[in-house]
Parts: C-alpha cells; sequence; structure tokens
C-alpha cells in the first residue's frame, strides 16, 4: 500500500468519475460524447480494481488482471462502436441519438 | 507532506478537474483531449502503486490506442469548429441529480466501511509472475480468461471491418 495515503481518498477519487461518466451518459446526445463517457466509467472501475488488489490483498494479483481484461474489453468495445458510428453517420448524416430511430416504428 | 502523497493529490486533482471538463465542455476534440488528461492521470497513478505494466497497458491501449479512434471518427463525422447546442433543461437537472446523489450515497458508503488493510507482504510484480499466471492452468492461472479475450478480440476486429465497410 501507499504511505501516507487512505484507501478511502482513492475510492472517493474514482466514484467521482464513475458518477461524472454515468452524469454525461445523461446528459449528451452526442455519440462520440457518450462513448468517453462510458470510457471513463471503465477506467473508474479499473482504478477501484487496483486499489483493492494493493491495498487489501496485496500478496494476489487477481485485480490487476480484471483491470487487464476490462482494458482489453474496452479496447473491442470502442473499435465496434465507432465502426456502428462511423455507418450511422454514412447512412443518416448525423451522429445525434435523437434521429437515430430508424427502425422504430 | 511527503512527496508522493503531494504526487497523489496532484494527479487526483487533474483526474476530478479533467473528467468534469470532458462532459462539460461544448467542442468535441476539446472533450477528447481532456478524456487523455485523465486516462493519462490514471496511467501515473498505476506506476504510484507499483503496477508498471498495467500503466504500461494503459498508456498504450488507452491513451495511445482508443483516445486515437475516437479522435479519428470525430474528425470523420464532424466538423472541428462545431459546437454543441445546450442541453435541454430536465435533462441536464435529471442528470445532475443522479449524479451527485450516486456520488453522496458511494462517498457516505466507502467512509462508512471499515477497511482493515492486509498485513501480507506485496508480491513483487514483475514481468515473470505476471507472465506465468497470464498463461497459468493451475491456481491463481488466467489462461482460460485469456483465451477467451483473444476470441472476442478476433471477433471484435471482424465486426468492425464488416460493419464500418462500404457496402456495394
Amino acid at each position: 500500500m501507499l504511505q501516507g495515503i487512505p484507501i478511502t481518498h482513492v475510492l472517493i477519487v474514482s466514484s467521482f468519475m464513475f458518477f461524472a461518466g454515468v452524469c454525461g451518459f445523461i446528459i449528451r446526445r452526442n455519440m462520440i460524447t457518450i462513448l468517453m463517457s462510458i470510457e471513463l466509467i471503465l477506467n473508474a472501475v479499473n482504478i477501484n480494481l487496483v486499489v483493492f488488489n494493493k491495498y487489501l490483498f496485496p500478496d494476489q494479483l487477481q485485480g490487476h488482471f480484471f483491470a487487464l481484461f476490462v482494458v482489453g474489453i474496452a479496447a473491442a468495445e470502442a473499435s465496434v462502436a465507432i465502426a456502428l458510428i462511423i455507418n450511422i453517420y454514412r447512412r443518416l448524416n448525423s451522429i445525434s441519438v435523437d434521429k437515430v430511430n430508424e427502425m422504430k416504428y | 507532506m511527503a512527496l508522493n502523497v503531494l504526487m497523489f493529490y496532484l494527479l487526483s486533482a487533474v483526474i476530478v478537474i479533467c473528467s468534469v471538463l470532458t462532459i462539460t465542455t461544448t467542442r468535441i476534440l476539446r472533450a477528447a483531449f481532456y478524456l487523455l488528461c485523465v486516462l493519462v492521470a490514471t496511467a501515473g497513478f498505476y506506476f504510484m502503486v507499483d503496477y508498471q505494466f498495467m500503466a504500461g497497458v494503459q498508456l498504450v491501449l488507452y491513451a495511445g490506442g482508443i483516445v486515437v479512434l475516437i479522435i479519428f471518427s470525430i474528425l470523420l463525422t464532424s466538423h472541428i469548429s462545431h459546437k454543441f447546442a445546450k442541453p435541454e433543461a430536465i435533462r441536464l437537472v435529471m442528470g445532475i441529480l443522479v449524479g451527485v446523489s450516486g456520488f453522496a450515497l458511494s462517498t457516505v458508503a466507502i467512509l462508512k466501511y471499515a477497511f482493515t488493510p492486509s498485513t501480507a507482504p506485496a508480491m513483487k510484480v514483475d514481468m515473470q509472475a505476471i507472465g506465468t499466471q497470464l498463461l497459468g492452468t493451475g491456481k491463481n492461472g488466467y489462461a482460460l480468461p485469456f483465451e477467451v479475450i483473444s476470441i472476442l478480440l478476433l471477433a471484435a476486429m471482424i465486426g468492425a471491418i464488416i460493419i464500418a465497410k462500404k457496402g456495394k
């Protein structure tokens, strides 16, 4: 563990980041900024996993590996999401989520 | 105040300020830049807890890969000078309400819970330990998730190419 830094401070920073991501997910209407909010959320979760690993179970590496896998999943998710966004932009000329309801009715 | 404590609060300030700016700025390219700042500060935090491999992965994959991908898609789909319209009042209020109440709730929960720091000696996290655990099949082995994620990455790559390619 880190000298002089309590675990609660790290957790509060990461939960702030998480809820900033949630807030942006609700407020924003642009698909790319929604994707950025998801990256913020995933990053906050990664910090939590690493911190729990380091402070509470320093003799194991489980949190480290989970964070590693989350980064891999985030990369896959971002690539597929951006392919979808580019395809939607080609068809509808817009990436606002308000205009993507073609299949709804 | 010790130097590492100062460094931690500096990184925390960068994370907090830039994550707020990411979701409030009206220019989309600036939002991508602030996201990059958040991710680099996170990598700095991983260096502080001595997980060098994790910090390297964070810098290479997140800061180097995903942010570049996002910036490319911004350049392909919107004008650089494009500004967002102000969000509707009801949505703004609801978003801020959810964010603030969720943050308050989790902060109270974190402060109330008594964490018991482990006294076990810290494991040395070098490349050899990471490699043997990542590809091990016994106790503390992660060979199965490693293989599953490699299949997932292949599927995501093929799917992204097929979705994004131009139809006839």
